[in-house]
């Protein structure tokens, strides 16, 4: 999630590349600058080339490698072809189908009840601050703690709710409903958090001037409320749909991946902590996982862009 | 948060708030006040049943056809979660893998982000590229690439292993750069002629002026840090090396009497997380919105 907003610095950045620059620098001090601001950059990189962009070279490499049954054995070359079967494999499409239907369950509900708790909590009354507290809560839970908290909810032998039918853990049609409940309900406390901020940047005088125009509060809400906060709401769809790709504590805790592979993610199945997939399929599924990644990005640049030519 | 007194959208304009100046409850707030309160109970009660499950002993509870009150309190199970659970290392731990990547990733981003916002070389736009590059290269992309690497290093089950790959920071490069950019370029100018050189004006000029955005760039990367599941799960297969979020796995596997011992575990991984917002509140919401309500 901590990733996103850079995501959009990002975009602005591409449009202004070395901004700030004034051309009345010395030919030694230009020479200087530039050597401090390699030795400035050069811990970042590094890091980042050996702990980002290796891993993304080995990822092909493996994808594109038989591994040896023995580790002192050379691993051989067996090219493209090995990648291609690994994402054309079912595999691949049930991880990629669990995947999207945790992001069906997660983003759509979780933005619809960010707003009505927003707009719910956005109006001055006696007291708004502690409902205002409360609605923020679950940011303080991590994914493992709301794990345990929709353990105690959902575990088929001991949950609060083990015999409701839309929340068994049991059938393969229920249970990635009730593992992206949690998703949904820790992610909550940011939501609101987010489209409360939004809501009180919108200026009472739209508002009140649509009320004397004779707009309906409905109609009010859709024309002029969720236009100004849609940048908002775009930010959250984008941090909610990589937090469904990224899903994968409240799987382990709640379900184990079943019933069946009912609840085996993409990332899930990369991950595999049961050790059923060979190295090359799971590098395979990560080069997927990371085209996907790639793809929300592309989007996301795209929707910004457009905001800025036309938006506001 | 701020919440200035606004109208809301559903709210008639000319209501007896803005005549007399002062809040007071009105009968048509009644109304709301039960909205709210019905809603905070639904958001509230995951938790209340979570702290109920810490406190009642499991088997009587189950027993006892899972009540709405705790059962056979045992007040004694947080005490058991750090001594059976083990749960003072694990948080020990946690604290000690937090304070390095943080701390390292402080200076990693300040470094970077000044040579983006103050200083122009050959290559600046290739670099930063490099840089939003790494935004398509979560962990969990990278995940299992970095395992062989680390695995290869001998570095399972060790500090290295759980702190290096997260040394750097796209977002905290991007956002101190941010904070940078608003750092007037004169000042530079005038520092150079007094014959400072750069270290001395990103620390004694640029740091202290971008203190409030260094202070939410650090408040997300201690949650991030403290958060961690994925990569500490699998960099790590011995329990002594457990961080705190990944020993709260084992509730799950453990026996069912001694559940509650687990969810009291939870609780108490949650409460530093709980006291980091309470005190940094404002931080927090200007960080998690920075990139929402940007000017």
């Amino acid at each position: 999630m901590s990733d996103l907003p850079t995501a959009e610095a990002a975009a602005e950045d591409l449009a202004l590349p070395g901004a700030g620059a004034q051309p009345r620098r010395t030919g030694g001090r230009r020479a200087r600058d530039a050597v401090m601001a390699y030795a400035f950059l050069a811990p970042a990189v590094l890091l980042f080339a050996a702990f980002a962009y290796y891993p993304l070279y080995r990822l092909f490499w493996y994808a594109t490698h038989r591994q040896p049954r023995f580790r002192n054995k050379e691993a051989t070359w067996v090219g493209f072809g090995q990648l291609w079967d690994t994402l054309t494999s079912n595999d691949f499409t049930s991880g990629l189908l669990h995947s999207f239907q945790f992001m069906v369950y997660t983003v759509p509900l979780g933005l619809g009840l960010g707003v009505l708790l927003a707009v719910a909590a956005h109006r001055r009354l006696k007291g708004i601050k502690i409902f205002q507290t409360v609605f923020s809560s679950t940011v303080a839970t991590s994914v493992a703690v709301a794990s345990v908290v929709f353990f105690t909810l959902v575990n088929p032998e001991v949950g609060y709710f083990k015999d409701v039918p839309w929340l068994s853990l049991n059938n393969p049609r229920s249970a990635m409903f009730a593992v992206a409940l949690t998703t949904v309900w820790q992610n909550l406390g940011l939501t609101f958090i987010v489209i409360l901020a939004a809501l009180q940047a919108v200026p009472d005088e739209l508002t009140e001037a649509a009320t004397l125009d004779g707009f309906s509060a409905t109609r009010r809400f859709f024309r002029i409320t969720v236009p100004l906060i849609s940048p908002a709401l775009l930010f959250l769809a984008v941090v909610l749909v990589i937090s469904a790709l990224q899903a994968y504590a409240q799987i382990e805790f709640l379900t184990g991946g079943g019933p069946g592979d009912s609840t085996e993610t993409l990332l899930y199945k990369i991950a595999d902590p049961k050790g059923t997939r060979s190295l090359d399929v799971r590098s395979g599924l990560s080069i997927g996982l990371f085209a996907l990644t790639a793809v929300v990005a592309a989007v996301q640049y795209s929707l910004l862009s457009k905001r800025v030519h036309y938006g506001d | 948060m701020a919440t200035e007194p606004t109208a809301s959208p559903t709210e008639t304009a000319g209501s007896p708030v803005e005549a007399t100046g002062r809040r007071r409850i009105r009968p048509a707030d009644i109304g709301w006040y039960l909205v709210l309160t019905a809603l905070s109970l639904i958001i509230l009660f995951p938790i209340y049943m979570l702290i109920l499950r810490a406190l009642s002993n499991p088997l009587e509870y189950v027993k006892q056809g899972q009540p709405l009150h705790p059962v056979d309190i045992e007040w004694d199970v947080f005490v058991k979660a750090f001594t059976e659970a083990d749960l003072g290392r694990a948080m020990t731990l946690s604290l000690l893998v937090t304070v390095i990547i943080v701390a390292v990733q402080l200076i990693t981003s300040v470094l970077a982000a000044y040579a983006f916002a103050f200083l122009d070389f050959p290559g600046k736009t290739a670099m930063f590229v490099v840089v939003i590059g790494t935004l398509l290269l979560p962990i969990e992309v990278t995940l299992i690439a970095n395992l062989e690497t680390v695995r290869n290093l001998g570095w399972l089950n060790s500090l290295q292993g759980l702190t290096i790959p997260f040394l750097a920071t796209a977002f905290g490069i991007f956002l101190i750069r941010q904070g940078f950019a608003g750092v007037p370029r004169d000042l530079l100018d005038a520092s150079q002629l007094d014959g400072y050189g750069h270290l001395r004006f990103l620390f004694r000029v640029a740091v202290p002026m971008t203190k409030p955005i260094i202070g939410s760039f650090v408040v997300i990367a201690v949650l991030g840090a403290w958060n961690q599941y994925v990569w500490p799960r699998f960099a790590t297969d011995q329990r002594t090396w457990q961080t705190v979020q990944v020993a709260l796995r084992s509730i799950g596997s453990d026996r069912v009497d001694r559940l509650n011992i687990g969810f009291a575990a939870a609780i108490l991984a949650a409460l530093p997380r709980l006291a980091l917002l309470l005190f940094v509140q404002r931080q927090m919401i200007r960080g998690l919105t920075a990139g929402a309500v940007k000017g």
